[in-house]
């Protein structure tokens, strides 16, 4: 297909999408063509689009591609959909904020930071859809664990996680930690057949057999 | 007239309306709003004068039955703590391997770390975001207008704010009096009905002007509760032009509608 019939094919797959539509989709539903050739057509179209004065704007949002209006028309169609927007309190938009920078994070984390009850706020968030509950942490009593959702990124107009704005010292807060969250599934698996406890580290001065071509000689064993 | 059969006293005059605040600011947050307000270093806190204006806050938000939080008294006994670590005189100096840490270090760090992510959080509403600046295709047809259950206390208005110009209220209230004894009639549904059809009149109101020369000190506080009510009902919203400036008070909601919420949710 050329390259003005695939923009074509594309800017309907996306139109119909309800959510963002993402590479991986797209690629599954054309099949043959390859991601970079996708990445660079949608490149295209998003910089036409902004170039253009159309009202419709092609936009890569929560890991996809979606056609969304322009901020400069937000009153007009406030006028014509007669909505409020449904503004976050201060305390869930502050809640949401930790979630998005610590996850993923149990609520014990949240209140230590925020300094008080937060079961309320994030019943409201979840019911919202804004976080999810993404496993359960290793730990006595095994609380859930929280992080943010797709429906988050949307909202915020974020592409992903890394698109969060950075903010000054909080790298130095410690980074988020992965450690001991047990995925949902794990409770399926551990009725089944336990994982072995561990898997033997490999030893530090073992390197994987790669196959790429090494400009290097091999070192002298000695 | 009130019919006897309605009379409600003197259930009323308990106050019976608990005001949870689990969707509203906890202790940090009154504690950053007392250091902006006094516009205090927030690296060299008067722990003595903080401390007092905190207990001053929480005596309040007592008075009005709303139903602290523990993590308030926490806070006070740890202020008090902080406070009296402060007053104690140097010892330890035989010790004195590692210089004594200021008692006030852990405090500050929470109190930074809080607003690290308070101002994360504003960065984020920064925008534009979806529903608000920018739109896309709805496939399910539009939601009603904000009737779900999403609270939206708006404005950058606080509990602490509100809570503020009541106390500016109850202070300019004459010294109270010992007089005959009249049995008010004070039930927060008729309050919030009242406040709401002078709303719907004049559209706007400033938070003060609802309350008028001759209220008592129970008006006062059934007013507030009747403000905290709407809030939570999404009945009214709360502005504030400037920090510490005047807040006035509006209807997002027309009459008919009103009328009808307040019928249906107000017991």
């Amino acid at each position: 297909m050329e390259d003005a019939q695939l923009k074509a094919v594309l800017e309907a797959l996306v139109f119909v999408s309800e959510t963002p539509l993402t590479l991986d989709r797209m690629k599954e539903v054309l099949g043959g063509v390859s991601k970079r050739d996708l990445q660079r057509l949608l490149a295209e179209m998003m910089e036409e689009d902004r170039k253009s004065d159309r009202g419709i704007n092609l936009v890569e949002v929560a890991e996809g591609f979606q056609f969304r209006t322009r901020p400069e028309h937000a009153d007009w169609i406030r006028r014509l959909k007669k909505t409020k927007s449904a503004a976050l309190s201060q305390p869930g938009l502050e809640t949401l904020a930790i979630i998005a920078y610590r996850q993923p994070v149990v609520r014990l984390d949240i209140e230590k930071i925020r300094g008080v009850d937060s079961g309320g706020v994030l019943r409201t968030l979840l019911e919202k859809k804004l976080i999810k509950i993404i496993g359960k942490k290793d730990v006595p009593g095994k609380p859930l664990v929280y992080g943010t959702s797709k429906k988050f990124l949307e909202v915020f107009g974020l592409r992903d996680l890394a698109d969060l704005p950075t903010l000054k010292d909080l790298e130095s807060l410690g980074p988020p930690s992965t450690e001991g969250v047990l995925p949902l599934e794990e409770e399926e698996r551990e009725a089944g057949t336990e994982p072995p406890e561990e898997a033997p580290p490999a030893p530090d001065d073992y390197e994987e057999p790669s196959d790429e071509p090494s400009s290097e000689a091999p070192k002298d064993p000695l | 007239m009130e019919s006897p059969l309605f009379y409600r006293e003197p259930e009323q005059m308990e106050l019976p309306l608990k005001v949870r605040l689990e969707t509203f600011e906890g202790p940090l947050d009154l504690l950053l709003y007392l250091i902006k307000k006094n516009e205090i270093d927030i690296y060299d806190i008067p722990i003595s004068v903080i401390t007092q204006q905190y207990l001053e806050y929480l005596e309040m938000m007592k008075n009005l039955n709303l139903d602290v939080a523990g993590e308030f008294l926490l806070m006070a006994a740890t202020l008090l703590h902080i406070k009296s670590k402060m007053l104690l005189p140097d010892t330890g100096e035989e010790e004195g391997e590692k210089e004594e840490e200021d008692p006030r270090a852990e405090l500050v760090r929470r109190l930074l770390e809080y607003q690290r992510f308070k101002e994360a959080a504003q960065q984020l509403v920064k925008g534009p975001l979806l529903d608000r600046e920018v739109f896309v295709r709805s496939f399910f047809g539009d939601a009603p207008a904000g009737k779900e259950a999403d609270e939206d206390l708006s404005g950058e208005v606080t509990l602490f704010d509100l809570l503020e110009v009541m106390k500016k209220v109850l202070e300019g209230l004459p010294a109270e009096e010992f007089q005959e004894i009249s049995v008010e009639h004070l039930n927060i549904k008729d309050k919030i009905l009242h406040i709401m059809e002078r709303l719907w009149e004049v559209e706007s109101l400033a938070f003060t002007e609802l309350y008028t020369a001759s209220t008592s000190r129970r008006e006062i506080v059934v007013t507030f509760l009747a403000l905290l009510e709407l809030l939570r009902l999404r009945m009214i919203r709360v502005y504030q032009g400037e920090s510490f400036g005047a807040i006035r008070v509006f209807s997002p909601v027309g009459p008919e509608e009103g009328r009808k919420t307040i019928e249906e949710r107000i017991l």
